[in-house]
């Protein structure tokens, strides 16, 4: 049974390494320096041991700015076959696009966020289908901090007691508030930049109103 | 090969590339713009930046809401100009060096989108269009589009285009898109029955709609007729490859040079100018030759050669077309306008020339025939109506009617002929034929000064159209004569020159018009706009009046008349430079929108403007209310407008 041994650290592989090795440092934290990486899965279903990641998608915010040279987009190859593994799987033949194994969108993946905040909506469900890809590659869970986007919202709506304060708001709903285009919806990257414009939005009305600062965000729930 | 995919830049692609100057790039390029942009919300009221701020490493686009440009004047900070959803600005950086000239504050929630500079100016250096379009877009947004900086750019721009002398050659061939093309496994016999089906001298080898050989009437001869090949042998036995491709635009020059070079007369054009793409069209030697039929000076050649009305019709359908194509093609609008003045002119000269050959006896006294109004002007683009009036030389009392009898019998053959060319008659008879308007000097002089004296409605538009001659044939004393009088009846003569004033400031400038049209976008705007009586017809009768002021004869083109009073007042020379480029704006947009709707081009649908046009007849506006300005005060009209 692999918990009861305590994993020496050095058997980890080299990405894994030098990703920690980001988090050697407590970092500065304040909410326009910050750098964030606003991510969307797209997955074969929703069960957490069953069902895999197809699709990773993301984008970073650096210095207030959505920054499109750093737009992430990663097509993992399956194994596993559903609907919507055939879907994805005829876009993917049909556009030529190239897939990785789910190791090296790993590998890709923990180069690119470094130790930047993560953002996404309902990010519970994404970052949980990440670490079990993590957990597969025997690796520890993601060190990131976590931002979502769901309760990042919903603390910008006035009533959030009563009924109010369990509704769960979707990304389409926050697109709609927004007036955000909902032309690439559920594809990964496309509810990603969604995501990042909606985030953006949200928290500056946060910290304009509400003199939100980080620490706060990470306690909106 | 497999590729990464970008959803997000796609989709920032996607956006810019319904907007200009973005419309005018390939999908490539958009692409590569898109991986390099940064998207920034900004809340309302904030400041993108300041008068004096140094210059942004990138220029904005914006994506969602609406930005204000702000400028001091006379201490104030006042919005110059508001953009909104596509359009772009904080274009400095690209042209110049100095530190922001304007603030830019968001009237609203905005996001926009940051292209980096850097990355963009290959776009500006390669792309003639895209730079026309941000350098016109730059100087529509600063209070002083006519300094020195970008009067340079916009000459460096006309210098490349200004190809005076053999116009013709540097035009870029029209491509035949009909190509016959066949298939490599095909037979000699079936690729020649296609050729002659389709009498055409060459065929294209194809596949997958890339040119992989080609096979001309001289292949057919050379390898065929003697024996060497057989008709049931395949195409790829004698094709010629790999195929000699261009890129589109490719002028008749460099056409002509590479024809000649490799002794071939057919060049194949493909998507990027290799063989490796798309086959777009095929241009031969014997097109350049119908498209000489379009060449100025073989039209010239051909009216001064004319003997019958009809050919002179034929002939002017041909100027149409020539037309069709300098607006198309971009060509300065003083270029446009001299060609076509010149044809025009020729083509009266010979309806009148060939009138007077068929009377029955030589003119009785000398005389001149006067283009007046637009004709006068040379502004006379489109098909318009024939102005036009006969003065001649005194007469004693005795012989006056019988004088004038020839020249009215003269005049009407003359119209009537102008008619059947395409030169419709004027609505209200200002023509030669009209017994009012065969006059001789004395007159003439008379019926000026008395419109001088006593100036009421109707004299005022008689002198609108009058004052504006140009001799087009015949005796030039005569029309030196006339002029002179003018000036001396006007000169000194405030009344009518306040009246003439009044008159031009009765349409007062549409500025602001478009910003109320954004507002009301389910208005009672959605009318057409008048573009003659509120924007040509001020600036017209404007520059009549300044240089009646100024004493300035012979110079009837409003652009002209501008920039003559540019020259002689130095202290307002930016007004007049802007004003004469407004009368050739305007000129070319009333060209433009006649040619699309195969009409006088005068009332513009709103609805059908694209960012652009809305955007050039914006600058021509603030010219048109700035020599409004300049008229109340000079001619005491405050109370005018």
């Amino acid at each position: 049974m692999k918990w009861l041994f305590n994993k020496n650290e050095k058997n980890y592989p080299d990405y894994w390494l030098q990703y920690n090795a980001h988090f050697s440092e407590p970092k500065l934290t304040d909410i326009n320096s910050s750098t964030y990486v606003v991510l969307d899965t797209e997955t074969t279903g929703f069960n957490y041991d069953k069902d895999r990641i197809l699709c990773i998608g993301a984008v970073k915010i650096i210095d207030g700015y959505i920054d499109i040279s750093t737009a992430f987009e990663i097509y993992i190859k399956q194994d596993y076959f559903n609907e919507k593994t055939v879907e994805i799987h005829g876009l993917i033949k049909n556009e030529r696009i190239q897939t990785v194994s789910e190791e090296e969108a790993v590998v890709l993946f923990l180069d690119y966020i470094e130790d930047a905040i993560l953002v996404a909506h309902h990010a519970f469900y994404d970052l949980t289908m990440i670490n079990k890809a993590m957990e597969r590659l025997e690796l520890p869970e993601l060190k990131n901090q976590v931002l979502d986007t769901m309760f990042i919202y919903k603390a910008t709506r006035p009533n959030t007691t009563g009924l109010e304060s369990k509704k769960k708001y979707t990304l389409d709903e926050l697109a709609e508030h927004y007036d955000i285009d909902l032309s690439d919806r559920h594809n990964a990257s496309g509810d990603a930049l969604i995501t990042a414009i909606a985030f953006i939005r949200s928290v500056h009305f946060l910290v304009k109103n509400k003199n939100y600062t980080l620490k706060d965000l990470f306690n909106c729930k | 090969m497999n590729m990464m995919k970008n959803t997000i830049a796609d989709r920032v692609a996607d956006f810019i590339k319904n907007f200009p100057p973005f419309d005018l790039l390939d999908k490539d390029q958009l692409l590569d713009i898109s991986k390099e942009v940064k998207i920034k919300y900004l809340d309302k009221e904030n400041v993108i930046y300041n008068i004096n701020d140094p210059l942004h490493d990138q220029f904005y686009m914006i994506y969602k809401g609406a930005v204000k440009l702000k400028k001091y004047i006379n201490e104030k900070l006042e919005t110059i100009d508001q953009f909104d959803e596509g359009d772009v600005f904080g274009l400095r950086p690209l042209f110049a060096k100095e530190n922001y000239a304007i603030t830019s504050i968001t009237e609203e929630e905005t996001i926009l989108y940051c292209i980096p500079i850097e990355m963009f100016h290959p776009f500006i250096d390669h792309n003639k269009d895209v730079r026309q379009y941000l350098i016109e877009s730059f100087a529509s947004n600063t209070e002083n589009p006519f300094s020195n900086e970008f009067q340079k750019k916009l000459l460096e721009d006309d210098v490349k285009l200004d190809f005076t002398k053999d116009m013709f050659e540097m035009q870029p061939v029209r491509l035949i898109k009909n190509v016959i093309t066949t298939k490599q496994s095909s037979t000699i016999k079936d690729a020649a029955k296609l050729m002659s089906d389709n009498n055409v001298g060459s065929i294209i080898i194809e596949e997958k709609e890339c040119p992989i050989g080609i096979i001309t009437d001289k292949d057919l001869r050379l390898h065929v007729a003697t024996g060497n090949y057989s008709i049931s042998d395949n195409v790829s036995k004698i094709m010629n490859h790999p195929v000699m491709c261009y890129k589109k635009n490719i002028t008749i020059a460099q056409a002509q040079i590479t024809m000649m070079k490799h002794k071939i007369n057919q060049i194949v054009v493909t998507k990027d100018g290799t063989p490796n793409t798309k086959i777009l069209g095929v241009f031969s030697e014997h097109d350049i030759i119908v498209m000489k039929g379009t060449n100025p000076s073989v039209l010239m050649k051909a009216i001064k050669r004319s003997n019958s009305t009809k050919e002179l019709k034929r002939i002017r359908e041909k100027i149409m077309m020539l037309l069709e194509g300098y607006i198309q093609q971009n060509i300065p609008l003083t270029h446009i306008n001299n060609i076509i003045f010149e044809l025009n002119d020729a083509t009266i000269k010979r309806v009148i020339e060939r009138c007077v050959e068929k009377m029955d006896q030589a003119p009785p006294v000398k005389f001149a025939w006067m283009s007046i109004g637009s004709q006068g002007r040379k502004e006379q683009l489109l098909h318009t109506d024939q102005d036009n009036a006969i003065v001649f030389e005194n007469t004693d009392d005795d012989h006056l009617e019988e004088v004038r009898t020839y020249f009215l019998s003269l005049a009407k053959k003359v119209n009537k002929r102008l008619k059947i060319i395409g030169f419709e008659f004027c609505p209200s008879e200002m023509m030669a034929k009209n017994p009012k308007y065969c006059l001789s000097i004395d007159e003439w002089e008379n019926q000026f000064s008395a419109w001088t004296r006593e100036t009421e409605e109707e004299e005022l538009l008689l002198c609108s159209t009058f004052f504006d001659f140009d001799n087009t044939y015949g005796d030039q004393a005569l029309i030196t004569q006339l002029t002179e009088h003018i000036i001396e009846i006007t000169k000194g003569n405030l009344i009518f020159q306040s009246k003439l004033g009044a008159c031009s400031l009765r349409n007062p400038s549409p500025l602001g018009f478009f910003r109320q049209f954004l507002v009301e976008q389910d208005g009672e705007h959605k009318d057409h706009f008048d573009l003659k009586k509120r924007a040509i017809m001020p600036i017209t009768d404007a520059g009549r009046l300044l240089a009646l002021h100024y004493q300035i004869i012979n110079i009837n083109n409003t652009a002209e008349r501008f920039e003559k009073l540019a020259e002689l007042m130095p202290e307002d020379q930016e007004l007049y430079y802007s004003c004469a480029y407004a009368s050739k704006a305007l000129l070319k947009f009333r060209t433009k929108h006649g040619l699309r709707h195969h009409n006088s081009g005068r009332f513009i649908a709103l609805a059908e403007l694209s960012k652009e046009e809305k955007m050039k007849l914006k600058r021509c506006f603030k010219a048109v209310a700035k020599v409004q300005e300049l008229v109340k005060l000079k001619f005491n009209l405050k109370n005018f407008i």
